[in-house]
Parts: C-alpha cells; structure tokens; sequence
C-alpha cells in the first residue's frame, strides 16, 4: 500500500493542482483573518454572520486562533473538491484500468488514495495555520490587539486542539467528496453535487426544517472544526459523521471492489 | 505439450440480456505472437479487460501465465498491457505519467528513461501529456506497458494513430520482444499487419470464438486463386469467355484475370491461352489474405 501512497503523492504535487491549492487556501486564510483584524472597528461585523468581534476578545488566547477557525469549513470544502476530483478523474480518464492492472487489490487503491489525499489536507491544514497566525500576527498591532496571551501554554494547548479539530472537519469532508466521487465516477459532478449540497441544500434544509439540521452531514463536519457549540455537541458530531462516513463509504468501497472497470 | 501462457474455457460475460463473449475457448502458446481479430463490438475488449482482472467473467475460466483470472495479483506483475489507447494524466508529463506506474508496480524508476528511449520519446518525456500527438501518447502507452519487463505483453490496437514508421517501430519491438521469449497478445484492426508478425491468432464474431491456432493453418485452408494477366488488355475479355466455357468461375480486376481454382490448373490455364493464341504476360497461384479470409469468415466484408 506504501507504493499506492507514494505514486498517489507524485500525482498530488503536480504544480496545477499544488499551486492551485496553495492559492485557493491561502487567499482564504488571508482573506477571512485580514477581514477580522482589518475590520475590527467595522459596525457590520468582522466575523461570521456579522458579528463584531472586538480588541479585547481578540487579545484572549482565541484571538491566535480566531482566522484560521473561521477558514476551517472552507478548508473543507476544498478538500471536498480534491478528494473527489482526484477518485472520479481515474474513471473519466480511463486511468483506473492502469492503476488497476500495476496494483490489482482495490481496498489498497482505495486505501493508498485515501492516505495520500490526507496528507494533503494536512499539509494544506497547517499551510492554513501557520498563514492565518502569521497574518494575525502582523495585523495585531494595527487593530490593536495585545498578543500577550497568544504565547501563553493556553493559547497553544488552543491551536493544537483547534487543528486538530479542523483536520478532522477537513477529513470528513474530504471523504465525503471520495464517495461522492466513486459514486458519480465524474469529476464535475461529484464537486457540484458536494458543494451544492453542502453550501446550499442543507442550509435550505436546516431553514425549513429546524430539527434537520443536527442531522445534517455538513452541519455536523463544520461544527467538529469549532469544537462542537452549545446547540450541538462536539460528541453528537463525532457520531453522525462517523455514522455517515462508514455506512456510505461502506457502500463505495463494495461498490469499488465489486464494479467492472469497462470503460 | 506445448506450455501456454493464455488458456480460456467456455469464457463468458454478459451484460443484461446482451452477450459480450459466450463460452470463449482458445489458447495462446507461450512464446509466440498471437493477433486477436474480429469485427468492432466482437468482443475483443472485453475478453482482454476479463484477462487483466478488470472485469468479472459471468462464466467460465481462464488462466494467464498458469494461474486462474480470478487471482490476477498473482500474473499481473508479470504482464504488460495496454487496454483501449493510451490513458494518462494530462497534466503530468510522458515520464511523470510512468514514473506514477512505475512505482505503483514497484519497478526502479530507471527503467522509465530506458523506456522513453526505446519508444523514442526521450526528447519529450518532459512535456505534459496533454501535449502529445496520437502516435506519441500510443508509444508512451507501450511504454507503460514494457515497465514490468514483462512474461506476457497485451495490446489493444497498438498501432493506432501510428504513422508507417510508428507502425514499423512497433513491430520491431514486438518482434524484438517475442525474440526474448515474450508471449504477445495484440489485437490489431490492421490485419496485413497482423498477418506479417503473428504465428496464432484468436478470431471473434459476435461474442463467439470461431478461429483459434495457427496463421497458416487458416490461411492455408481457404482456397487459393490463380492471377493470369495476358501481355494485351485486349485479349482479357476473350480468355475469359474461353475459361469460363470450360467452367473456371471468373472475374476480372485491376487488368488481370482471377480464378478460383488449384494450383494444378496453372498449367491447363497457360495451354488454353496459349491455344487462343493468347500471350500471358503473368500467371500466379496467391492464398488469399488475412484480411480476405477474415472478411470471408466474419461475413463483415461491407
């Protein structure tokens, strides 16, 4: 499986997809921390659904944490879009069937693209991390913000747990766009469906329907990147995603293993 | 008894109600070259996609290199193929796209550049896939195919998109290759191609196996034609009025005169011409080609 990992990672650091992603997320890490720091005295708000998040809440040890949070469910998203532009291309560019016939166990296929791309999301998590901290950093002392408690063991004990969180949140996503992708076994499709379903539907849904939204696999994956919140717990989250990601990614993976590669 | 490298019993699969191969059953002698032909939709695709593992058979078996289909991890490291053309990432470069096989196989990475020699591409084994022209994407896909050095090679219309030199090249290393020992499965729609290297071949029509052994032995078991081709043009209608009122079935093409007979009519042919004070610039007895043959026994002669 090693060898999958390694060959999958050749195709991961191809300079398009690489610096496409270094872009993407860096224009949002940048982007979201900018908007909080830049816009701190902004009466519409700096942060999500416009509330105002102001100097003294900044200057707690969140305050180091607080852009690269907010980028988290992005994070998501773009994994969403890797994850499953990179499973579904081996259909429509007929590749599979080479994969196929240098490495004929399909669970190690599977299994090795599932490892490579989350290496990726790593990378590209603490890509986010150590942006978004370095852009607080230097916007601090414009907004006037005191970084004392960033250096703090508090504030640090803060980042580790909300990376990890975010990694987690970015895994799941990440997975859902490879069943997606096996699924759909396009491209295009798995990525707008994702997306579509992640940034529109289940926002209409939880609207309609208020007790939907719990339920929700996006509203679950977004919330394990905050930590959990008071109206959803962190452990509800871990146990509806995982209960989605097994039982569907169950079904791709027989699906998988099973299917005929006749195209 | 000779030892073979490709064996299938009664290989069936089907989609639906639509059958794509009913009870397949032929051989392929280890060491030697073998053409796999037949019709578009014949079924040749599928009964190579079921050899590699990637499709399940809905009956019967098969063995590549002695071991069962349904084990490919056992013959695959061993086997080369290319299914269906070349197919790569677009956006990784010719050495990039087998550095990517390669260590998915587990072959040294050397070997990728030794290979873009061979298929000469060397020059271009840094540029992006994408760019490539057709003849060039097929000799990476050979390329692809050669990585595990492999017992038995796979090819599926290899010498498409190929100029006539590509073409030449390809058989040269197939030629080499079969010198080596390899076993060379190739289906080809360029039957003169195929007729000029394979010792065996596989013949499909819809979905059934109706020819599998020796070249010769089906060449050789189609009637031949005689070619007479008198010194005048002018002289072509009167000779075939003559032969044909000896009963020769007749036909006139290109200038010359064909006729299904034996060889031993040569002789009978040459004196009735002669008789009629005709001169014959020519007179040949030729077998009727792969392609003929394949026409004649497919009944896809449209």
């Amino acid at each position: 499986m090693i060898r999958v990992v390694i060959a999958e990672i050749r195709k991961l650091r191809r300079p398009t997809l690489l610096l496409g992603t270094i872009a993407t997320v860096g224009g949002l890490s940048a982007l979201f921390t900018s908007i909080i720091f830049l816009m701190i005295n902004s009466k519409s708000g700096n942060s999500k659904r416009g509330e105002r998040v102001g100097p003294e809440e900044l200057s707690q040890a969140i305050g180091l944490i607080y852009g690269f949070k907010l980028v988290g469910v992005f994070l998501g998203i773009v994994a969403l879009c890797i994850f499953a532009s990179q499973t579904a291309q081996e259909y429509s560019l007929g590749t599979l069937r080479n994969l196929l016939v240098r490495q004929p166990s399909r669970m190690k296929i599977l299994a090795g693209k599932f490892i490579s791309m989350s290496l990726f999301a790593l990378v590209m998590v603490l890509f986010a991390g150590v942006l978004s901290i370095s852009i607080s950093f230097v916007l601090s002392g414009r907004a006037k913000v005191d970084t004392t408690e960033w250096t703090t063991s508090a504030a640090l004990h803060l980042l580790f747990e909300s990376t990890l969180n975010i990694f987690i949140a970015t895994l799941c996503f990440g997975t859902f766009g490879m069943i997606l992708g096996l699924l759909l076994r396009s491209p295009i499709s798995a990525i707008a469906v994702g997306v579509l379903w992640n940034l529109i539907l289940e926002n209409i849904l939880s609207a309609l329907i208020n007790s939907t939204g719990k339920w929700l696999p996006g509203v679950n994956f977004s919330n394990l990147g905050e930590g959990g919140n008071p109206d959803l717990s962190y452990k509800h989250s871990i146990a509806v995603s995982l209960a989605y990601l097994i039982i569907s990614g169950a079904l791709a993976a027989v699906l998988f293993k099973r299917r005929d590669v006749a195209n | 008894m000779e030892k073979v490298a490709i064996s299938a019993s009664d290989l069936t699969k089907i989609y639906g109600e639509q059958t794509a191969l009913s009870h397949g059953n032929f051989v392929v002698p280890e060491g030697s070259i073998c053409g796999f032909v037949g019709p578009n939709g014949s079924g040749k695709t599928t009964t190579i996609r079921m050899l590699l593992g990637l499709i399940a058979p809905s009956g019967g078996t098969a063995t590549v290199l002695g071991e069962s289909i349904s084990h490919p991890e056992k013959y695959l490291p061993r086997v080369g193929a290319m299914i269906e053309g070349p197919a790569f990432y677009p956006a990784l470069s010719g050495r990039e796209n087998l550095k990517v096989l390669a260590e998915l196989g587990g072959f040294p990475l050397s070997r990728v550049d030794q290979l873009l020699e061979k298929v000469d591409l060397a020059d271009r084994g840094g540029s992006k896939f994408k760019t490539y022209s057709l003849g060039m994407k097929q000799r990476l896909g050979i390329a692809a195919a050669l990585l595990p050095n492999p017992e038995l090679l796979i090819l599926d219309e290899p010498t498409n998109g190929l100029d006539p030199s590509g073409i030449q090249e390809v058989r040269g290393i197939i030629r080499d290759l079969a010198d080596s020992g390899t076993t060379i499965f190739v289906s080809s729609h360029i039957l003169s191609e195929l007729e000029m290297i394979c010792e065996y071949l596989v013949m499909l029509r819809e979905g059934k196996v109706i020819f599998s052994g020796r070249t010769q032995e089906l060449l050789s078991g189609q009637k031949p034609m005689i070619i007479a081709k008198p010194e005048y043009d002018v002289d072509l209608t009167s000779l075939a009025n003559k032969l044909s009122e000896f009963g020769f079935q007749i036909s006139i093409v290109d200038g010359s005169l064909q006729i299904d007979a034996a060889k031993e009519a040569s002789a009978t042919i040459n004196r009735m011409a002669f008789e009629a004070g005709i001169t014959l610039a020519s007179i040949s007895v030729v077998l009727p080609t792969l392609e003929e043959t394949f026409f004649e026994m497919t009944g896809d002669n449209k």
